[in-house]
């Protein structure tokens, strides 16, 4: 039984989502290969060889590869797809992007989001905003999963290095250009603090923070604690900030350490994305609102009084 | 330019399902359904580029039993000109969705296809790159811009790190995000005349598709529920206790 576990590159080296999908991989089997799809990846190749558990990292290297469309890198994963019989991705929006066009040219169902993999073809996943938790057995002799990155730790990093594998397709009239997409820019947020996926504090802002400007309070207790900021639906919705904020169904999946939720009352479609964090702060002035039946520690009372006062006692 | 919308009936977001006390499934009995947020997102979509004079037809392709059809008419009063009903009894998985959309999309050849990025019940988030592997098409998943031009479709995308545009060649299928536009209301004329608009009914079984169980569900349970803690009085207090017994700070 072999499983190819699909590395994202990045030019920061960051191997955390990686890692973790290799930790899911291993618990379904042994026989695991990277497969590292880009241009120019030879030191995100050697960082990921690294990784414990692994057999081998498959390096295919084009310079089409070097944007991250579907549509060509569904063609790389294609092109491997008879070896193996999982196919493991990270549920990053890049994962989420390639990991059904990867089923759907494979003819095969994908299982997003698994949370817990008890055997080869036994996965457990949320539905529902995370209100139900489904367990379900694969019938397709392929199994394409995504992994979410908050239910699984990181597989170690060893001094040993697996072999890296180049394929050279070049001669074989075998192109990754589908023809279909360009990539043209991307504009990337910028910001000094730590990523929401990555942060162990996280500052979380919803409608009650009632305009964009005012997320400049949560800034500065963010500053002092280290944290990274975050938002409810809500808060996007109503324009106050971008969606690569939002935490919850349908925006990114979180498990801090620390989660300050200001502001937001709650709704299940933003609990299904923070609520797996270990401790939870709500502060809010209505006293019935639902975020204080999962929040550890409760403040009831207005944030723009509440939030200078933390400010102040940090 | 056609612009085919699939859209699906899934439970009302403000509806909290149960799982029924065998855990064998959630309980749909008596919950209110609605038009799945995202797909709404799309039709509105489908409609402006229509009202801006780009698209000519806009048609709604929705899959199920009889009941789909009340959604397909939602999508109508939004705009929508013509509805087809794929009727279907069985449970079906995303990959069911692209395959029998697919028929749709050989018969009705539409510039463009959009859909909701991700259906509220099942979150699955994979039909329309399914949709676009299978047809071959390009794919703009998770849209929060959509330009027409010439023969390419611009998509502006929501990814983890910001925003991403990109270039599709037409016919492309496009699955749409939270800000690609706020779905207008549909108004009481708008809600009579849909009654008049057509909704061809098509059997799943005649389309020639696998529909074969992708997947046995073994169980559905409720998640490990959080204890609500305690609330606290003073700012001090609560850094206290973050500093002291959570030591998390």
């Amino acid at each position: 039984m072999s499983i190819l576990v699909i590395a994202e590159y990045n030019a920061e080296m960051d191997l955390t989502s990686l890692r973790k999908s290799v930790k899911a991989a291993q618990l379904i089997g042994s026989n695991i290969d990277i497969l590292l799809a880009g241009n120019d990846t030879s030191a995100f190749a050697t960082a990921a060889s690294h990784i414990s558990g692994i057999h081998q990292v498959v390096v295919v290297e084009d310079s089409i590869l070097s944007q991250p469309l579907a549509e060509n890198h569904t063609l790389v994963i294609a092109k491997f797809s008879a070896d193996y019989e999982h196919f493991i991705f990270a549920a990053t929006s890049w994962g989420k992007n390639v990991a059904p066009r990867v089923a759907g040219t494979l003819n095969v169902a994908q299982f997003s989001d698994v949370i817990d993999i008890e055997s080869a073809d036994v996965f457990v996943r949320p539905i529902y905003a995370g209100n139900v938790i489904a367990k379900v057995k694969a019938c397709c002799a392929k199994k394409v999963l995504t992994i979410r990155g908050t239910a699984f730790s990181e597989a170690e990093l060893g001094d040993s290095a697996a072999e890296i594998k180049k394929v050279s397709l070049s001669d074989t009239n075998y192109s990754f250009d589908a023809g279909l997409s360009h990539f043209i820019s991307e504009e990337l947020s910028k910001s000094e603090r730590p990523s929401i996926t990555a942060a162990s504090i996280i500052i979380s802002g919803g409608r009650g923070m009632q305009n964009g400007a005012n997320f400049s309070i949560l800034e500065r207790v963010a500053d002092k604690l280290g944290a990274a900021i975050g938002a409810s639906r809500a808060a996007v919705d109503a324009g106050f900030v971008s969606n690569d904020m939002q935490i919850g169904q349908t925006g990114k999946v979180v498990a801090p350490n620390l989660y300050i939720a200001v502001g937001i009352s709650g709704a299940i479609q933003h609990l299904a994305g923070m609520k797996d964090s270990k401790i939870i702060v709500a502060i809010n002035k209505d006293e019935e609102a639902p975020i204080f039946q999962i929040a550890d520690y409760g403040l009831v009372g207005d944030l723009f009084d509440i939030m200078p006062e933390l400010e102040a006692a940090l | 330019m056609k612009i085919l919308v699939p859209v699906k009936r899934v439970v009302d977001y403000n509806v909290k399902v149960r799982v029924k006390t065998d855990q064998s499934d959630v309980d749909l009995n008596n919950v209110k359904m609605a038009l799945n947020p995202f797909c709404e997102i799309a039709v509105e979509e489908a409609v402006r580029l229509k009202e801006a004079g780009i698209a000519t037809e806009v048609i709604v392709v929705s899959i199920g039993s009889i009941l789909v059809q009340e959604q397909i008419r939602t999508a109508l009063a939004l705009g929508a000109d013509r509805g087809i009903h794929i009727n279907t009894e069985q449970k079906l998985d995303s990959i069911h969705v692209a395959r029998l959309l697919s028929k749709i999309i050989e018969a009705e050849q539409p510039t463009l296809t959009i859909l909701g990025k991700q259906s509220i019940d099942a979150d699955n988030n994979q039909t329309a790159q399914m949709l676009a592997a299978i047809t071959h098409y390009s794919q703009g998943t998770f849209a929060s811009k959509v330009t027409i031009e010439a023969d390419k479709v611009l998509v502006i995308r929501e990814i983890d790190a910001g925003l991403q545009t990109i270039a599709l060649t037409l016919p492309a299928i496009i699955s749409a995000d939270l800000r690609l536009n706020e779905p207008r209301y549909a108004s009481l004329p708008n809600i009579m005349k849909a009654k008049r608009k057509s909704i061809e009914m098509l059997e799943a079984s005649s389309l020639d598709v696998d529909l074969a169980p992708t997947f046995e569900l073994l169980s559905v349970s409720a998640p490990v529920q959080r204890k609500g803690g305690v609330k606290l009085s003073s700012v001090a207090e609560l850094v206290d206790k973050l500093k002291n017994e959570a030591k998390v700070i």
